[in-house]
């Protein structure tokens, strides 16, 4: 019935996400795959998009124009001044980069043939986080000198309980947030695509089991297409969090003293 | 004699059990949004970045058990 289909493997494992080189095809050589692919055409659909909806501005925008400046003033009035403040109007740029760089990343989960998002792969995460976390560190050693350190690491706290707090808040801003926005953007991806296999191929597995259980493919692919625009709403929300994260780190980074 | 025999990951199990305290946690997240929209509907907006804030907080617990039950998932034989 479905020659495809006929040995489909279930349940999905992680190496699903190890999708086979592109060049050589099918070889070992992992330099060059569909997530290195993917992660080219981000950069390339961004840069090309913003370039072209700026190239020649107009008073009263063009509709590829009017998209542009949203997104730009989205993240600009609701996340960077909203958390940071009138200071939040020159970290704008990156957030608005950050913001459309994950967005179309987590886009490719959902886009038909591409069908993975390479922020499943936690490299990308990773960096992103770091990018983050050095930014706010830096920013705050600028703001506050060698007083960050107070800054960040003593709260406002009667001194016996100090001992106490440090290191929690030494934890908590230095070590469990760049790993908890790398993490949470990856494994987001990661569940993602793991449920929307799950669902595909589960629905081949029931119909190569036994001809009598083809209504409940059916219903279990009807529930893939309902679960991807579960992941729309995911992928917009992950990208809108790890943003407002970031720029609420950085604006813990510049408040004045306690 | 076996009188219940379980095969396979366990990771599922423990995957099951982490989510508990997670979905708890979210459903007190969104409940405190609506109450407070509810009381005070033009404070929306305001409260709203630290919605997501929350939600994500706690949210990425649950799928740190995801992450996790990959990376320690035991079989039982």
């Amino acid at each position: 019935m479905l020659p495809l289909a006929a040995d489909v493997p279930f349940p999905p494992t992680v190496e699903d996400f190890y999708p086979p080189s592109i060049i050589p095809w099918g070889g070992d050589n992992v330099w060059f795959t569909k997530i290195t692919l993917l992660l080219w055409l981000t950069v390339a659909v961004l840069i090309i998009y913003f370039l072209v909806a700026y190239r020649n501005p107009k008073l009263v925008p063009t509709k590829r124009q009017w998209v542009a400046e949203s997104i730009y003033g989205f993240v600009r009035n609701n996340i960077a001044v909203e958390m940071i403040g009138k200071e939040g109007v020159r970290f704008a740029p990156y957030l608005a980069s950050l913001f459309s760089f994950i967005f179309v990343m987590n886009f490719w989960g959902i886009v038909p043939v591409a069908q993975i998002s390479p922020n499943s792969h936690i490299a990308f995460p990773v960096i992103l986080a770091l990018i983050s976390w050095v930014l706010f560190i830096y920013l705050g050693f600028k703001k506050h000198g060698a007083g960050y350190f107070k800054h960040a690491l003593v709260p406002p706290a009667p001194w016996f309980i100090l001992p106490i707090l440090v290191p929690i808040e030494f934890f908590s801003n230095f070590i469990v947030r760049p790993f908890s926005l790398a993490v949470r953007l990856f494994a987001n991806m990661f569940a993602g695509h793991m449920l929307l296999l799950v669902f595909t191929l589960g629905g081949f597995a029931m119909i190569n089991a036994n001809a009598l259980l083809t209504p409940i493919s059916i219903l279990s692919w009807l529930m893939t297409i309902a679960l991807t625009f579960l992941d729309l709403a995911v992928i917009a929300l992950q990208a809108y969090v790890f943003t407002v994260l970031t720029a609420s780190y950085i604006q813990g980074s510049l408040a004045e003293g306690h | 004699m076996n009188l219940a025999e379980v095969v396979g990951s366990t990771a599922a199990i423990g995957y099951g059990l982490a989510a508990i305290g997670p979905g708890v946690g979210v459903g007190l997240v969104f409940a405190a949004y609506i109450q407070s929209t509810a009381r005070q509907p033009e404070a929306a907006r305001i409260t709203q970045p630290f919605l997501w804030i929350g939600f994500a907080v706690v949210e990425v617990l649950a799928l740190l058990g995801i992450a996790f039950g990959f990376i320690w998932q035991g079989t039982l034989t």
